[in-house]
């Protein structure tokens, strides 16, 4: 695995430095952003992001690629649609509901997954989350290519009318932090730094006597926990739960967000989720089709920047020059 | 310390080793040496635990380890080190001894707690730096130190573990001259106090350091003892030059 993942050296006291500037930047910048664009489209960009970065504590801070997240996003999304509309839950139970199914989803899928590595792994999770797809298919919750219509967004905490979009903004926008936040002290954390170590190096760190396989498995039920958080936000955002979400598309995509924006950097996947949502919006109204643009910017970003955007930055000049001035 | 009976590993229906008995004792370098393809790494695998014999036993303090998982085995106090060098490359020299250091630090499971909370590994992990020389490359990416320094710098990882039984895989392949004393000098004074087996090909380092020599060839143990009687064997002389004539 190791070998396939171009990371970025996180250690480096600059970087993280570097990082808390662009955040600051980005968390300003989110909080005026609904008036100035259709908040629907920016609240669909967070929830990518979101998606983007769980997927991305997996790949690009363990070194475990999967391909099934949609699973776990398209599942939460579910999972919250019928708790909130079937049961009649407030919004932020129901998506502890998509939260908890998602990492129950990522407990069995993870499970099984560990027990290879590389492509192997990758293919586990691509088979089991096909399986998935094919219950959402069957099964009757989720009224099968009808999908879960007309949820209701509810009041949040009782009194918070999310019906109102800004209002539905700045909660997805709280919980998208409280998720970053999240990932940043996981990633920033002794644990961690294991889960850093067993991507550098597999069996150094089982000789340095760590049981690779749960750390690994902890990791991949945060990551699906956290997608589950983004896909049962989704549900909320759209009103709507589909077959779209499940299936191994979404898993490609995801993984095309995380490469564009940066493998294992922090902000990298956000901007990643953020180009690939433009551009589907962008195209969507145009002849050309959306999956050529995205496979040939995706064929231009392997070729010419592998690190990825924000991966690149960090390598280049500016990016030098950054740290420097973020640390005077 | 570590002791082996009867060690046979078979893949598929080649046998890479067989019959292999070996005791490492307290206080003792024991070398494993033998020509390419003798099988000795496949014994370090199979002594770590890393591959599963398929017949034989090993003790490891009076306790059977046949059956248990390399990283129980490595908690109990037998490290291994790898035939290539095994650093984590992306974390800085500091980070790569605090990694080894967070374990027995109980600082390994908390995703809570800031990377500050490792601080308090900090002075340790110096006094394992500083003692094979590494104190003003401690905060370089472990990917940008030379050859040798990246062994030392294992070595140092390893140490961290206080292991009981040390296993050393060609501890000084491909290094230069200067390195070769250094690292020597560094097993010497950790086999004061801990068992060390080590697989290495400098007849030079062999004879110098080690109490005990076992030589292996295709799989099997030729011969065993100290350095004089071993090197003085004509058969070791064989399979090493090929020919009685020297």
């Amino acid at each position: 695995m190791n070998s396939q993942v171009n990371v970025t050296p996180t250690t480096k006291r600059p970087l993280l430095r570097l990082e808390t500037v662009l955040i600051l930047i980005g968390v300003v910048a989110l909080a005026l952003a609904p008036f100035y664009f259709y908040p629907i489209f920016l609240m669909k960009v967070l929830c990518f992001a979101l998606f983007a970065c769980a997927f991305n504590l997996l790949l690009g801070y363990t070194g475990i690629l999967s391909f099934g997240h949609a699973a776990f996003f398209g599942g939460a999304a579910y999972f919250t649609a019928h708790a909130v509309k079937e049961w009649g839950l407030p919004p932020e139970l129901g998506i502890l509901v998509g939260v908890a199914g998602a990492a129950f989803l990522g407990l069995i899928i993870g499970f099984l997954a560990i027990r290879r590595q590389g492509i192997y792994s990758t293919m586990i999770t691509l088979a089991l989350s096909q399986m998935f797809f094919f219950f959402c298919l069957q099964a009757s919750f989720t009224h099968g290519e009808d999908g879960i219509q007309n949820i209701p967004r509810g009041h949040l905490f009782g009194f918070i009318d999310l019906e109102e979009p800004l209002y539905m903004y700045f909660f997805v926008l709280s919980v998208f932090l409280a998720g970053m936040l999240l990932i940043w002290r996981v990633i920033h954390s002794p644990y961690g730094m294991i889960l850093r170590s067993i991507r550098e190096n597999e069996n150094r760190a089982i000789s340095l006597g760590y049981s690779v396989s749960r750390y690994k498995l902890g990791a991949f039920v945060m990551s699906a926990a956290l997608a589950g958080l983004a896909g049962g936000l989704k549900a909320l955002v759209f009103q709507f739960a589909t077959l779209t979400d499940v299936s191994w598309q979404m898993s490609g995509e995801v993984v095309l967000m995380t490469l564009l924006g940066g493998i294992g950097t922090l902000v990298g996947p956000i901007f990643g989720a953020a180009l690939v949502t433009s551009l589907g919006n962008y195209f969507a109204t145009s002849e050309l089709p959306v999956t050529l643009v995205t496979g040939i910017i995706f064929m231009v970003c392997v070729l010419v920047f592998r690190r990825g955007m924000i991966g690149e930055l960090y390598a280049s000049r500016l990016g030098k020059k950054l740290e420097r001035r973020a640390e005077d | 310390m570590l002791s082996a009976r009867g060690l046979r590993k078979e893949f598929g229906g080649f046998v890479a080793v067989n019959n292999v008995d070996l005791d490492v004792r307290h206080a003792q370098v024991h070398a494993l040496i033998g020509p390419n393809g003798a099988g000795k790494t496949t014994v370090f695998n199979l002594l770590t635990k890393f591959l599963q014999p398929t017949s034989g036993t090993i003790r490891l303090l009076d306790q059977d380890i046949t059956r248990t998982d390399p990283a129980k085995v490595a908690r109990m106090g037998l490290v291994r080190s790898f035939q290539i060098s095994a650093v984590f490359p992306h974390l800085s020299v500091l980070d790569n001894v605090r990694v080894a250091l967070q374990r027995p630090g109980g600082l390994a499971t908390q995703f809570w707690l800031p990377m500050r909370s490792l601080n308090r590994l900090n002075e340790r992990a110096m006094q394992l730096i500083e003692s094979v020389g590494l104190a003003d490359k401690r905060n370089e990416l472990a990917a940008d130190l030379s050859y040798g320094r990246k062994r030392v710098l294992e070595i140092a990882t390893t140490l961290a573990l206080e292991p009981k039984v040390l296993l050393l895989d060609e501890p000084m392949a491909g290094m230069g001259h200067e390195d070769v004393h250094v690292v020597a000098e560094i097993i010497r004074e950790v086999a004061t106090q801990r068992a060390v087996l080590m697989v290495e090909h400098n007849l030079k380092v062999v004879a110098d350091l080690c109490h005990q020599v076992t030589v292996l060839q295709r799989g099997e143990i030729l011969t065993s003892g100290d350095y004089r009687t071993v090197s003085q064997d004509e058969r070791v002389r064989v399979a090493y030059m090929g020919t009685d004539d020297d």
